[in-house]
């Protein structure tokens, strides 16, 4: 069997994982335009803050590759793919035959049309290692720094940056940060904590025009610049795939199995959508666990198994000095609010399942409630009252936890 | 493979274990000196209301979803003991929000996390929870 790769990410480390659990002799070619083995993208801002380091980013040991017998080709761009002659063609023109296809290209940022943003000269995105070390390059201890965007990425960027600019404002056109994870509440916790560490935020606002330096809202204030950051958003890398003819919406369509619409062509991670169990609607998850099991689920389909991964939930685990935030699952239904000094946390409860929660500042064992979101458990056979007062094995019956903890069937 | 299994109708909620799993993590040799006037960070947790209790720590799952979670690929598997690599785990808590055990706990410093690796990672050799425990509420076997 020849399997060919294109994207070297967190979802490609899964589908190798994935096909090699079941198949260890075919042949894998992998296409990766970045000149690095695997890394972990989201960890690009804690590279910045000093948390972390090139070598420790990287998602599997040096002989990874080598050791699961992937040809890398890095450094290549993939150009077509001639699914007729199921053949991936480069940009140099070679051609790469295949039976099977796994397509992982993920996304890349989204930079809205704004007058005269191509005046402004230090301009950043910030998703990839090669753009953390161009703004780490251009960053000095009097950068006045501009990020446009208060999402999750444009938030890790100011954090990761934060004691080594002169200064840090964030212009976003919701009224909130993370307005993608939170609700107005957990938002409005999460910005005080960040505003005072020094970041400051312009909300409800957004670019009308650049000079080379200075931004004009639309507001009619202006923010003078030395560096600006676009976080604004991300686009799936849908392309390639459309062109194979792979059935796309907002993403690259797979089903469980990580099967794309074409035979013989599988897609997983951020460049694609798949179904959110929790509303039952298709979306773009482009969290790195999603990746992970897609790319895993699609490794194995393609090798011959069978795996099936039909219970994905938006997640997010994120934190930013010192507070942390965890989150899951969709926020349409019932909802239980505890609040007290530092904490905040939000249950959603609709048709006897939890659907989702926002837990800020008290994060302690979250996995299970994650794990009533995935599993779908009805409420009325837990105890939930007690879950209620925070996540607890005791709220199961002892029967189902003999099966938890005592290795019963 | 061994593991921690919980006997819960024997366990009396104690807590020894949650202090002899403290203790290991320390590397001395005297329980009282270790631990006195100290918070413990252990990594087995005792659940209960007065009238049941347990002990929870990790399962060291055979298809680990904290690993395959894990953002900084800080978590893998050695000899089927779920192990972590402080040193690459930047603390996201990813894990945390993936564990449907809840056996993956914060570190008391907050950069990383602690979780049970079955004391392969001191020097007891054996799980000090279970060699502890007065009462057979958990034992280290194959079922």
């Amino acid at each position: 069997m020849n399997y060919v790769m294109i994207g070297n990410s967190t979802a490609a480390v899964g589908c190798i994982e994935g096909i090699r659990s079941i198949d260890p002799k075919g042949t894998i070619t992998m296409i990766s335009e970045e000149p690095y083995p695997a890394y972990s993208r989201p960890l690009i801002s804690y590279l910045l803050q000093g948390k972390t380091t090139e070598e420790k980013m990287k998602a599997r040991p040096a002989e990874f590759y080598e050791k699961n017998g992937v040809t890398l080709l890095c450094g290549k761009r993939a150009a077509q793919v001639d699914f007729g002659r199921k053949a991936v063609v480069l940009e140099d023109g070679e051609q790469i035959y295949y039976d099977r296809l796994f397509i992982a290209t993920g996304a890349r940022p989204f930079v809205p049309p704004m007058e005269g943003l191509e005046r402004v000269k230090q301009k950043f995105t910030f998703m990839k290692l090669d753009d953390a070390k161009a703004l780490e390059a251009a960053l000095t201890p009097n950068s006045r720094v501009l990020i446009i965007g208060a999402g999750l990425i444009g938030l890790k960027c100011a954090e990761g940056i934060s004691g080594r600019a002169g200064s840090i404002t964030v212009v976003d056109l919701a009224d909130r940060v993370l307005p993608s994870i939170l609700d107005p509440k957990g938002s409005d916790m999460v910005r005080r904590h960040v505003e005072s560490n020094g970041i400051r935020f312009l909300l409800g606002d957004s670019a009308a025009e650049f000079q080379p330096n200075r931004a004009r809202l639309k507001s009619g204030r202006t923010v003078d610049f030395d560096l600006l950051v676009l976080a604004v958003g991300v686009r799936p890398n849908t392309e390639l795939a459309a062109q194979a003819g792979c059935k796309v919406g907002r993403g690259i369509v797979i089903d469980e199995h990580s099967a794309t619409s074409v035979p013989e062509i599988y897609a997983a991670g951020d460049c694609c959508e798949c179904r959110d169990i929790t509303t039952g609607q298709n979306r773009v998850l482009a969290i790195l666990p999603n990746a992970y099991l897609q790319g895993e689920t699609a490794g194995v389909n393609m090798a011959g198994g069978e795996k099936s991964f039909a219970n994905a939930v938006p997640m997010n685990a994120i934190g930013f000095f010192g507070l942390h935030v965890l989150t899951a699952g969709s926020y349409d239904g019932k909802e239980l609010v505890e609040t007290k000094a530092g904490v905040y946390r939000k249950l959603v409860v609709r048709d006897n399942l939890l659907k989702g929660f926002i837990l800020v500042g008290e994060i302690a064992r979250a996995g299970i409630y994650t794990s009533l979101i995935r599993e779908r458990t009805p409420l009325d056979t837990v105890d939930f009252e007690l879950l209620k007062q925070k996540p607890q094995l005791m709220a199961f019956s002892a029967r189902s936890r003999a099966v938890k903890l005592g290795g019963a069937k | 493979m061994k593991r921690v299994y919980v006997n819960e109708e024997w366990c009396l909620g104690c807590h020894l274990c949650e202090y002899n799993c403290a203790f290991a993590a320390t590397g001395e040799t005297d329980m009282a000196k270790a631990l006195q006037g100290v918070e413990i960070h252990p990594k087995v947790q005792i659940e209960g209301d007065g009238r049941i209790s347990f002990a929870v720590s990790c399962r060291h799952c055979d298809d680990p979803i904290c690993m395959k979670s894990c953002i900084a690929g800080a978590i893998s598997k050695r000899d089927g003991v779920v192990h972590v690599d402080k040193d690459k785990c930047v603390g996201c808590y990813t894990c945390v929000l993936v564990c449907p055990y809840g056996a993956v706990l914060p570190a008391p410093d907050g950069h990383a996390i602690r979780k049970c690796e079955l004391c392969t990672d001191n020097a007891c050799g054996e799980p000090a929870c279970v060699k502890g425990c007065p009462n057979g509420a958990i034992v280290f076997e194959e079922r």
